[in-house]
């Protein structure tokens, strides 16, 4: 390159990478042979540049770091919820003690649906899926004795995600940490919901309205907080195809993109914190190249269609969850076979964070000895295969590369269908998504039913399958639950939650901010059930047909 | 040839009417939309009721469909505490001969206590659309 010639990507690479830390442990093959950071052609055409590029340079395809894990391991988060408060943050305490370094928090049914745990739909339900929250005090108990300063900590919660967000803000706020050093991210991704999850209380509007205000919220008061994880997840666990998962999801990042940009603010503003959360499914090549051409098509389409400046914005960091779905309740050992698999396929995927699931999830939450062997799972991934020693491993592999291509322009065929649907919100009013997804569903179960797909011990290698311990949810914890929620209903003041949750109303009818009204309704003690009717008073509910 | 097995049947020959329903607050209906077509493809009257049933809503249906058969999808964990509800409603509404099915996640463990409450049969991940319509069949046709 000739002197005073612009810096060429190969050459802003090994800058990057010059100036980027490498873990201390040694990053050889077990037979000690040195394993560069980056594998790549001798003369890369410009197809290379163009569309496989380098690592930590748009368009992103190998990676948004520059030397991904051998500076840094991505976050082992495994998700974990059960019972009250209490036993949560035992197994939170539990999980860090065994070396997982983030925490990501599940809640329960009731509180997933803004229900508290005394309404009657909640009967049966209190505790059981994930943790009951149903205070400002609940959350206090469920982070009681560990620093938000210092553990990020992500919350799957949708429809009171707001809600969910003010007393996290105010829980550490009663710690002392202040809000910008908080690190995490709240799932927060509503749309998805009405395609697949069906966790949704408000109509798909006023609920978008409700994500772009924590958006705004985070960005100008919680800077490294990730305000919404757009989730490709659950809409894959449904029984959408992979190209439906990548397509749907982007789809959502793309409609919470536009509509902050038309509350004014400036995407590079905002979009560096939008982070997703993908499926990590059975079909290894399709997976990865399922992540590879994700980081493509949003780098794409960041920079060109909304003109973000910012290479942070174009960036898709991503978290991923071997796929609960696939797991299977004959000869369940197996699942922990699928479950490493899967976590690989992530990993060669360039994850930021994974979630591995327990062998006995097809059956109940997961036992201790079961969610431990997932997290070694990941660190014997992470520490014994070598595949976290070099970046892409598997890029520019012809099999990879085609795949990833066909994926991007399958998602591009989808985002061009749903425009032709109406857009985001009519394809959800007329069902476009849903349809698809149960299309999908029905075909592959019929696919399996045929014998044409096999998977082990359910149609294929069958025997009769041995017992694994399953974890027990106690009935007394509806009660325990309740005794709280009525004790803080005597000890509150009740004039003031009133004002508060009129205020609540009244924000959401003037079509504020919510966060400010949300967050001192949390510092009076206002429910989750009590915040979620004063808002459905002012926004409406969502009766979708069947 | 149906003709002795027909006259043998005290119900008129129509198709098998079945309500699918979910109870409680989860929202997985990948199951039960996919049994609800795989019902259909069999041939049978299926009528899905949609998220969030309680027992006595669900028990209504089942009076108003005039239906043989009710499948149950529930995947919370809240079968133990919701089942022995429905069950009872049932029985109080005088349609001990419909055949209740039951899928979702239900630990081995609680399978005596529900066929104790007259669950005719529990499906777990895994089972085929094939078994599940060949039952329903079998468990009305006798």
């Amino acid at each position: 390159m000739a002197i005073g010639s612009k810096t060429s990507p190969y050459e802003a690479w090994r800058a990057a990478l010059a100036q980027s830390a490498e873990r201390d442990t040694s990053l050889t093959t077990v037979s000690g042979r040195p394993i560069e950071p980056l594998y790549y052609p001798a003369e890369p055409s410009d197809e290379f540049e163009s569309q496989v590029g380098w690592p930590g340079q748009y368009p992103f395809t190998r990676g948004v770091h520059a030397n991904l894990y051998r500076g840094r391991l991505w976050t082992m988060r495994q998700f974990a919820g059960f019972g009250t408060p209490e036993e949560t943050n035992d197994r939170f305490k539990f999980l860090l003690e065994k070396g997982q370094n983030g925490l990501s928090t599940a809640f329960d049914l009731p509180t997933l649906m803004g229900l508290d745990s005394d309404h009657p739909m909640s009967r049966g339900e209190v505790g059981r899926l994930g943790v009951a929250v149903d205070s400002i005090r609940d959350m206090q108990r469920l982070f009681q004795d560990i620093d938000l300063g210092r553990v990020s900590v992500s919350m799957t919660i949708n429809a009171p995600a707001c809600i969910i967000l003010a007393y996290y803000l105010v829980t550490a706020e009663r710690q002392g940490v202040p809000w910008p050093k908080l690190r995490g991210t709240i799932q927060n991704d509503i749309l998805k919901e009405y395609h697949a999850q069906n966790e949704y209380v408000f109509p798909p509007c006023p609920s978008v309205g409700l994500v772009i205000d924590t958006i705004q919220y985070c960005a100008q008061h919680a800077p490294q907080f990730n305000p919404v994880s757009i989730s490709g997840y659950h809409i894959r666990e449904a029984g959408a195809t992979a190209a439906e998962e990548l397509a749907f999801t982007l789809a959502d990042g793309f409609h919470y993109v536009e509509q902050t940009i038309e509350r004014g603010l400036a995407v590079d503003d905002f979009a560096p914190r939008l982070s997703f959360f993908f499926n990590a499914h059975n079909d290894f090549l399709e997976e990865i190249a399922k992540y590879r051409a994700a980081r493509r098509i949003w780098a794409r389409h960041l920079r060109e269609r909304y003109g973000a400046q910012n290479p942070k914005s174009w960036m898709l960091r991503f978290h991923a969850q071997t796929s609960g779905v696939s797991l299977q309740a004959q000869q369940p050992e197996v699942n922990v076979v699928r479950v490493a698999y899967q976590a690989l396929a992530a990993v060669l995927g360039g994850c930021q964070s994974l979630h591995t699931n327990s062998r006995d999830e097809v059956l109940s939450l997961p036992t201790e000895e079961a969610v431990t062997i997932a997290l070694r799972t990941q660190q014997v991934l992470a520490y014994e295969t070598g595949v976290a020693n070099s970046v892409d491993p598997l890029g520019g592999s012809y099999a990879v590369e085609a795949l990833t291509a066909e994926l991007e322009a399958e998602a591009e065929a989808i985002f061009a269908e749903i425009e032709r649907q109406g857009g985001m919100i009519a394809a959800i009013e007329n069902g476009y998504f849903r349809r698809r997804i149960a299309d999908s569903a029905f075909l592959y179960q019929r696919e399996v039913d045929a014998g044409r797909k096999l998977v082990v011990g359910v149609n294929a290698f069958t025997e009769q399958g041995g017992k694994i311990p399953i974890l027990e949810i106690h009935p007394e914890i509806e009660q325990r639950q309740n005794a709280n929620l009525a004790r803080l209903k005597t000890e509150r003041d009740a004039a003031a939650v009133s004002r508060a949750l009129d205020e609540v109303r009244a924000a959401a009818r003037r079509q504020d901010n919510i966060m400010p009204s949300l967050l001192e309704a949390a510092r009076q003690d206002a429910t989750v059930g009590e915040l979620v009717r004063a808002l459905a008073d002012a926004l409406g509910r969502y009766n979708p047909a069947i | 040839m149906p003709a002795p097995a027909a006259a043998k049947s005290a119900r008129p020959a129509r198709p098998i009417r079945v309500v699918l329903a979910k109870i409680g607050l989860d929202g997985h209906d990948r199951g039960v939309q996919v049994i609800a077509r795989a019902l259909r493809d069999a041939g049978m009257e299926v009528i899905y009721t949609g998220l969030w049933q309680s027992p006595e809503a669900v028990v209504r249906a089942v009076e108003e469909e005039d239906a043989d058969v009710l499948g149950i999808s529930l995947l919370s964990g809240a079968h133990m505490v919701l089942m022995p509800s429905l069950m009872a409603d049932l029985r109080q509404r005088g349609l001990d001969h419909v055949q209740v099915i039951l899928g979702g996640i239900i630990p081995e463990e609680d399978l005596p206590a529900l066929a104790a409450l007259g669950v005719a049969k529990v499906f777990t991940p895994g089972a085929s659309l094939t078994d599940v319509a060949a039952f329903v069949a079998s468990a009305v046709r006798g």
